[in-house]
């Protein structure tokens, strides 16, 4: 049977750790998969926000992987999506009241955000396109990898953006204290506007595929 | 009437779904290949937009918001389920997905396919939610203003993809950098447009 050949499977096997790694780099969700753009572009102008909705999406992530997972003989294909919905709604009611009722200043920072966690594609994504086949285990790994995944290119864009729109990282004023202001540097604006986001992943994938030079796309 | 006009002509050029509030961006970027794919799935969300929009007004109105049940008695008057509107809204929008797919599956299985995963993520395009949410934030005064400001999101959502993927179409004979070819230089040009469409921010209608 096939749950007794995965017993005998390290709990690390060599196809684990893949799931695990391979969506931090060259299975990125946002980079290669194309999924959760919309969030991406919207909690990166200061980093702070950006880092609560990363370890948001993580934990809404692992957890609807996993649920979606064990349920997924259960679930008639042809109600799928609201099944997946409702699982992934109530877990972003828990992560908002969670976050309402231990760091609210963030939690109002982000109000809009946390509720757009039901519609960020990478949550739905995964789950159609991984929990719905595998077993627990491999689907709590490949949630928590994707949505590392997800998280790091948010903190990185959160970073630039931050640093030359507003001079600041993680709210303290790196630029300022170095003096640049004086010199006659400005804060370039245009950073905080929400095209700039695009351009700046935009590069990301710029970067990445050149260092990887078997992900660029054929003509 | 006029009301009516203006609500949808400003939905598809100041507040266009994908450049002044970047909502949907995910089948965007991956179904913009061709213009043909991409005609098929604007229609698809001008529909399911078209519907959900005016079916969540009237949750919205007649059972949810502040004083809304007062239709059932006097001591309905301060109830308030406002709470609940993420989970109705979505659940609306999730089984108007699914029929489209299934709608979809029976009569056109090449656009079917040629969708792919694309086609159930329709029930999470941000564009879709987003348009409920915006619906119930500006407070539209009757259903004919909600279904015309859902109709005119989806034609401005259509207008993006089907903008995107034309140029998309054509940047195929130009000599883009190989890392950048493809996704990249989508995002880029995307920005591009962003920032061209905020040109209509100023227009007061």
């Amino acid at each position: 049977m096939n749950s007794e050949k995965n017993e005998r499977e390290p709990l690390f096997s060599f196809k684990n750790r893949k799931l695990l790694l391979n969506p931090l780099n060259k299975d990125n969700p946002i980079t290669i998969q194309v999924l959760g753009i919309c969030s991406a572009l919207a909690v990166t102008a200061k980093l702070e926000p950006a880092f609560v909705m990363a370890l948001s999406v993580i934990v809404v992530l692992t957890i609807s992987n996993v649920i979606i997972s064990l349920l997924r003989n259960g679930i008639p294909p042809r109600i799928r999506i609201i099944v997946q919905l409702v699982v992934i709604a109530s877990l972003v009611i828990l992560v908002d009241q969670f976050l309402k009722a231990f760091v609210f200043d963030i939690s109002k920072q982000l109000s809009v955000f946390v509720g757009l966690i039901i519609t960020n594609c990478i949550i739905m994504g995964r789950l159609e396109a991984f929990a719905m086949g595998n077993k627990p285990w491999p689907a709590f790994l490949d949630g928590m990898g994707n949505a590392i995944g997800y998280g790091w290119i948010l903190i990185v864009v959160a970073f630039f953006r931050e640093l030359l729109g507003s001079g600041t990282i993680w709210g303290y004023p790196v630029l300022d204290k170095l003096g640049l202001y004086d010199l006659g540097y400005k804060n370039n604006g245009f950073m905080i506007l929400p095209p700039m986001a695009l351009i700046i992943v935009g590069i990301i994938i710029w970067i990445q595929r050149a260092r990887n030079k078997d992900l660029i796309e054929e003509k | 009437m006029q009301e009516i006009v203006n609500i949808f002509v400003k939905s598809i050029f100041i507040d266009n779904m994908v450049f002044a509030y970047f909502l949907g961006m995910c089948s965007y970027l991956a179904v913009s290949k061709t213009v043909k794919t991409s005609v098929g799935l604007g229609i698809a969300v001008i529909f399911v937009l078209g519907i959900t929009v005016p079916v969540n007004y009237l949750i919205n109105d007649y059972l949810l918001s502040a004083g809304a049940l007062s239709w059932l008695g006097d001591g309905f008057d301060e109830v308030n389920l406002s709470f609940l509107s993420y989970i109705m809204f979505i659940a609306v929008i999730a089984s108007m997905v699914q029929l489209v797919e299934m709608v979809v599956e029976k009569f056109t299985p090449a656009l079917y396919f040629s969708l792919g995963i694309f086609l159930p993520l329709i029930a999470v395009n941000c564009a879709i939610l987003g348009g409920s949410l915006f619906m119930q934030e500006r407070e539209y005064l009757s259903i004919w203003q909600a279904t015309s400001f859902g109709l005119g999101s989806g034609v401005g959502w259509l207008l993006a993809i089907v903008g995107i993927a034309a140029i998309r179409e054509k940047i195929r004979y130009s000599n883009v950098p190989a890392p950048l070819r493809g996704l990249g230089i989508t995002f880029i040009i995307t920005g591009l447009m962003g920032i061209a469409f905020m040109s209509f921010l100023g227009i007061k209608l």
